[in-house]
This record gives C-alpha cells, sequence and structure tokens, in this order.
C-alpha cells in the first residue's frame, strides 16, 4: 500500500502566553488523508479542529510551538524551511476558508486576485493566459457569466457565490490536497446544500483529498467517507461515516448526533450539559468526564487512548458500543 | 421598479462619474470651497509667468507706496510690486510643500510599514527613532537642523522632511498592524504569497486612507512651517519672493501694513483651505471619527 497523501503522526501544539503559562491546543493527533477521500472533522469551537491544519502549514503565530509528524507525500512538514512550505501552500494544498468576504482582498477585482494565486506559483504563465484559467476556473464551480464575473470584485457577488469563487480559487493551482475550514458556515442552509455539492463533485472530478473541517456533523454527513471527532484538542473518535453514526461508540459522538434537529423530530433536541475546559486548566482525567453522562470515577483520574472500539476507534473508557448501545438506534 | 412603459433612452444608466468625481461631489460645501482655493493656487503655480505681472525682482515704483490701481496691494521697502510677489511667492511655497509631503509620506509609510508588518527588531528600532524625533518641539527641530545646514530653501525643506516623517510612520504602522490580521491576509499566505508581496498586494493598498487624509492637513502646515523657518532667515534668501520672508520684511514696518498682507492672506488661505478639504475627506472615509 503506497503512503497516504496526508499523515499526521503525534501532532501536538503548545501554546505559551505573557506570563508564562502553558496550554497544549493540540495534544497528539494521529490522522491520515487520501488521494480521492474526503475526511471531516468534527468539534466544538476551540477543539483544535483548525488549529491542527494551521499547524503543518505553518501558519499559526509565532508563539506556538509544534512538534510530531505531519507527513505529505511523504516529506515531513512541520519544520520545513519557509521558501519550502510556500511553495506547498496555495500549490499542492489549497485552502477555503469560512467566511468568502473577508477572505477576499476587497480592493482587488475577482479575476486579478484568483490570476495572481495562479502567477505565485507559475512565473512563465502570461497574465492573460492566467486571467483565461480563473474562467475556466470559474466554469468549473458554476459561475455563470465567468467572462463578466472575473472583472468584478468580491463585494459584487452573493454570499454563495462568493464561496464558488473561494473554491475556484484553492483550485486554482490544481492541488492534491484542499483543506476546506468551516466552508458553509456562513451561508444559509440551500446555498450550503449546493456548495456541498459542488465539492463532492469536485472530488469525485479531480480526485482531490478533501478534509472538511466543521462543527456541524450534518454538514460532513452526507460528504465524508472518515469522520475524525475532536474534543480538548484529542481525537475522541474516528472511523467510517457509517459505523460513527450508526454504531457511535463515544459519549461525546453520541450526545453531537443527540443534538441534531432531525425532519420528524418532534421530542426536545438533546444538548451537551456544560462547557469544553479551558486550555489553561485541563482535567486530569479524560476531558469530557466532566461533561460525560456515563463517567466513571476512572474517568476522572486516567486518561483514556484511541484504540478500536467496535467499528470506529474511540478514547473512552466505556465505549457505548460495549455497554448501552441506546443511543445508537 | 421600472415602468414598463418608460422610453428606452430613460432607462438606459446616465454614464457614471469616476471615483474622483463621485468624491468631489460627497463633500462637505466647506471641503469644496477648500478645494476650489487649493486648485486656483495650483493653477497660479503653474501659469504665474506668463500673467502680465510687475517683475516680482525689480524696482517697479517708488517705495513704500500704499495699494493702488497700479500696485493692488502697494510696493515695498525696495519699491517691488508686493500683489507680483505674493502671487510669485507661489512657485516656492506650494512645490515645496507638495515635495516635502510626498517625501514625509514615502519615508514614513515606508518605515511605519515594515515596522507594523514584520515587528520584532525592526519594529523596536524604527519606533524608538519615531519616538526620538517626535520629543522635540517641531519647529525647535526644523530649526536646529536647518541652521546645522544652513539657511537655504534645499535644507529647510530636509529639514522639514526630518520633522514630519515620524507622523506618517506611526499611521502607516497602525494601519497595517489592523489590516494584517485580516482573513484576507492569511488566505494570501495560505495561498502561498512571500511576506514582501504580501505586503505590497494584501495590505498596502488597504491602509492608505488616514496618510491621505493627515498627508492633505499637513500641507497647509508645511506651508505655514516653510514660511515660519523663511521668517527666522532659515529658510528663502533674499530676494526670493519667499511669503514667510516677505512677511519678517513686513514685520518691521508696521505701518507699510500692506507688504505683510498680501503674503499673510496667501498663507492662511492655502492653511485654511487645506484645512477645510481634509476634514470633508475624513467626514468622507474615516468612519471611527463620526
Amino acid at each position: 500500500m503506497t503512503a497516504p497523501l496526508l499523515e499526521m503522526t503525534d501532532l501536538r501544539i503548545e501554546f505559551t502566553d505573557a506570563d508564562g503559562n502553558r496550554a497544549e491546543a493540540l495534544r497528539g493527533v494521529d490522522l491520515s488523508v487520501d488521494s480521492g477521500e474526503v475526511l471531516g472533522i468534527v468539534g466544538e469551537s476551540g477543539s483544535g479542529k483548525s488549529i491542527a491544519m494551521m499547524a503543518f502549514l505553518q501558519l499559526l503565530p509565532r508563539g506556538a510551538r509544534v512538534t510530531g509528524s505531519a507527513k505529505f507525500r511523504g516529506e515531513e512538514l512541520i519544520g520545513m524551511s519557509s521558501a519550502r512550505i510556500r511553495k506547498i501552500r496555495g500549490k499542492a494544498i489549497g485552502c477555503i476558508f469560512q467566511d468568502p468576504l473577508s477572505a477576499f482582498n476587497p480592493v482587488l477585482r475577482l479575476g486579478d486576485q484568483i490570476a495572481e494565486a495562479i502567477l505565485l506559483h507559475d512565473r512563465s504563465m502570461s497574465r492573460r493566459t492566467a486571467l483565461k484559467e480563473v474562467e475556466r476556473l470559474f466554469e468549473l464551480v458554476a459561475i455563470p457569466q465567468p467572462a463578466k464575473r472575473i472583472r468584478q470584485y468580491p463585494h459584487e457577488f452573493s454570499g454563495g457565490m462568493r464561496q464558488r469563487a473561494m473554491i475556484a480559487m484553492a483550485l486554482a493551482n490544481r492541488p492534491e490536497l484542499v483543506i476546506a475550514d468551516e466552508p458553509t458556515t456562513a451561508l444559509d442552509v440551500t446555498v450550503q446544500a449546493q456548495i456541498l455539492d459542488l465539492l463532492g463533485d469536485l472530488r469525485k472530478e479531480l480526485g482531490i483529498g478533501l478534509v472538511m473541517i466543521t462543527h456541524d456533523l450534518g454538514v460532513v454527513a452526507g460528504i465524508a467517507d472518515r469522520i475524525a471527532v475532536m474534543y480538548g484538542g484529542r481525537i475522541v473518535e474516528r472511523g467510517p461515516t457509517d459505523p460513527l453514526f450508526y454504531n457511535t461508540a463515544h459519549p461525546y459522538t453520541a450526545g453531537l448526533i443527540g443534538a441534531v434537529p432531525t425532519l420528524d423530530g418532534t421530542g426536545a433536541l438533546r444538548q451537551i450539559e456544560g462547557t469544553p475546559p479551558s486550555i489553561f486548566n485541563r482535567p486530569p482525567g479524560c476531558s469530557f468526564a466532566p461533561r460525560c453522562t456515563v463517567a466513571q470515577p476512572v474517568c476522572h483520574q486516567t486518561d483514556p487512548a484511541l484504540r478500536v472500539t467496535g467499528a470506529t476507534d474511540s478514547a473512552c473508557h466505556f465505549p457505548l458500543t460495549t455497554v448501552t448501545p441506546e443511543v445508537a438506534e | 421598479m421600472t415602468d414598463a412603459s418608460q422610453p428606452a433612452a430613460q432607462i438606459a444608466p446616465r454614464r457614471t462619474p469616476g471615483p474622483i468625481a463621485r468624491t468631489m461631489r460627497r463633500l462637505p460645501l466647506t471641503a469644496k470651497i477648500g478645494a476650489a482655493i487649493l486648485l486656483m493656487w495650483l493653477i497660479t503655480v503653474v501659469t504665474v509667468q506668463l500673467w502680465p505681472l510687475a517683475d516680482p525682482l525689480q524696482m517697479v515704483g517708488r517705495r513704500l507706496q500704499p495699494p493702488s490701481m497700479d500696485h493692488w496691494l502697494g510696493t515695498d521697502a525696495l519699491g517691488r510690486d508686493v500683489f507680483s510677489r505674493t502671487l510669485h511667492g507661489a512657485v516656492w511655497s506650494i512645490p515645496i510643500a507638495i515635495v516635502v509631503v510626498a517625501c514625509a509620506v514615502a519615508i514614513g509609510s515606508f518605515l511605519g510599514a515594515i515596522s507594523g508588518f514584520f515587528g520584532g527588531w525592526w519594529d523596536t528600532i524604527i519606533m524608538r527613532l519615531v519616538d526620538v524625533t517626535v520629543a522635540f518641539p517641531p519647529i525647535l527641530l526644523a530649526m536646529a537642523v536647518a541652521a546645522m545646514l544652513g539657511p537655504g530653501l534645499a535644507n529647510a525643506s530636509i529639514a522639514m522632511v526630518i520633522v514630519w516623517w515620524p507622523i506618517y510612520a506611526r499611521l502607516m504602522r497602525a494601519q497595517v498592524l489592523e489590516v494584517r490580521e485580516r482573513e484576507h491576509v492569511e488566505a494570501a499566505v495560505a495561498g502561498g504569497a512571500p511576506p514582501l508581496r504580501v505586503l505590497r498586494v494584501h495590505v498596502l493598498p488597504l491602509c492608505w486612507t488616514p496618510t491621505l487624509i493627515n498627508a492633505t492637513m499637513d500641507f497647509g502646515q508645511v506651508v505655514l512651517l516653510a514660511a515660519s523657518l523663511s521668517f527666522i532667515g532659515l529658510g528663502a534668501t533674499p530676494p526670493s519672493p519667499e511669503w514667510g520672508s516677505m512677511i519678517s520684511e513686513g514685520a518691521t514696518r508696521f505701518y507699510n501694513w500692506w507688504i505683510a498682507f498680501g503674503p499673510g492672506m496667501a498663507i492662511l488661505t492655502v492653511v485654511l483651505a487645506t484645512s477645510f478639504l481634509g476634514d470633508g475627506l475624513r467626514d468622507l472615509f474615516d468612519r471611527r471619527s463620526q
């Protein structure tokens, strides 16, 4: 078997604040993405889902200390020289940001802006050819009237069109991996569905690996091949999409699934009580234990390792697959 | 809502005015007056040689004549026409103000942008240099530098640039600090853009508003400071018709008020006009001050 497109092993991020307090934002994450595969990363704010991606692209602020390994096509990204990583950013790895309005330079026409991204990595191309290429990309992401649209500014686009343009920019240099950080959060539900369909289609057409970061399980349910659920800077459950939903092992995942509204649902939405722990003051045991409904004394003392529990891997002393299957009906 | 029965000619969009014309139209009245006065002065600078005016450097009448039809603002102690000298003075004062402001903006913005964007040692060194410079009262520092370099308008200009650049360095630094945290800058970095390119393409174009407003306002202040330096003999040397040195000549002859009146009014109108225009521009562009 060939090596995965992206492989993170024991990735850790530590911040030190002005008072010298140390905080671990990421505590040993193992993940991999293959070409043509969609990996969903799900978690609350502060669970470390975005920061993990920013870490290996070296986009973190200076105070962050990153350890562990992240290999892209077998090449180590952690500690890579800034000149070398610049050749990978935007070229082999494209990024889609959450808010497509603030992620575009407001004073540049979209065509020029995306052409700029192409020319950065291909000096031999002329500006005119680059603009033609942008037109082709706009067609690819189904923006109507591309020839007219490339001459417009970001504020002249609607939210959905802007996100399409963002995807076009991420795809501009034919990347092998695309990281989408909450790509649909700023959009309303119907547009959200269109964008998800588009991403799914593009993945099949272009055979790219796609990492989809979101706080909404519903977003990744339809598109992801595998899902990793993060909590408190760790992966708490990881596995193929279907088992993760139907044979849920970790109580946190079960809680997230319970909090998704259903179409026929007449009952009240269940919520997970409490708030995530502060990263400066993590509980000694499992970080989810204080909020967990099935926590035992041991959960507050030792942090469980990620291990195979049924069809998925989970980090729980008492995985639901072996104790109570009631949530996973 | 467009009425379908309307003739096509009326529905067709009118030619939209360019951004400068649109900005001018939205300016408050005072700012429009300011812009008009400045425009008049600029026209004067360019065309004054062609006007049927008395030679500003030659004796053209009797000494110390009060205003009359022949000499609209009278004559000075050497029998030169004050009106002609005032208008010719613009050829000195206004280009110098433009050059000084342009240099101060260029140097200050460049250093401020480096300071704000790269931070660290660059920031420390440049900002301490700024602190040291602004610690002196502007006119004192300008006098000291001009006195050190010797009199003359070129040296006075250098002195004024030294006094003025730190303001622009601070303005630009503050603006860069804010803009570089925006998401499109992160997006550009994630797209593989090297730092200098990020600064040039994605940060700087969004940083010019406060600098532009301030430069407009400072224009008048530079005219004033240039005149002040000439007034105390550190700027223009006689017999150049410079406003400051003309006022200085008039200051000793208080009863021949017209000698200082011409250049005085010239300075007044330029400073007021730039203040009006700067205020108006700030009302338009700087949302925070409202």
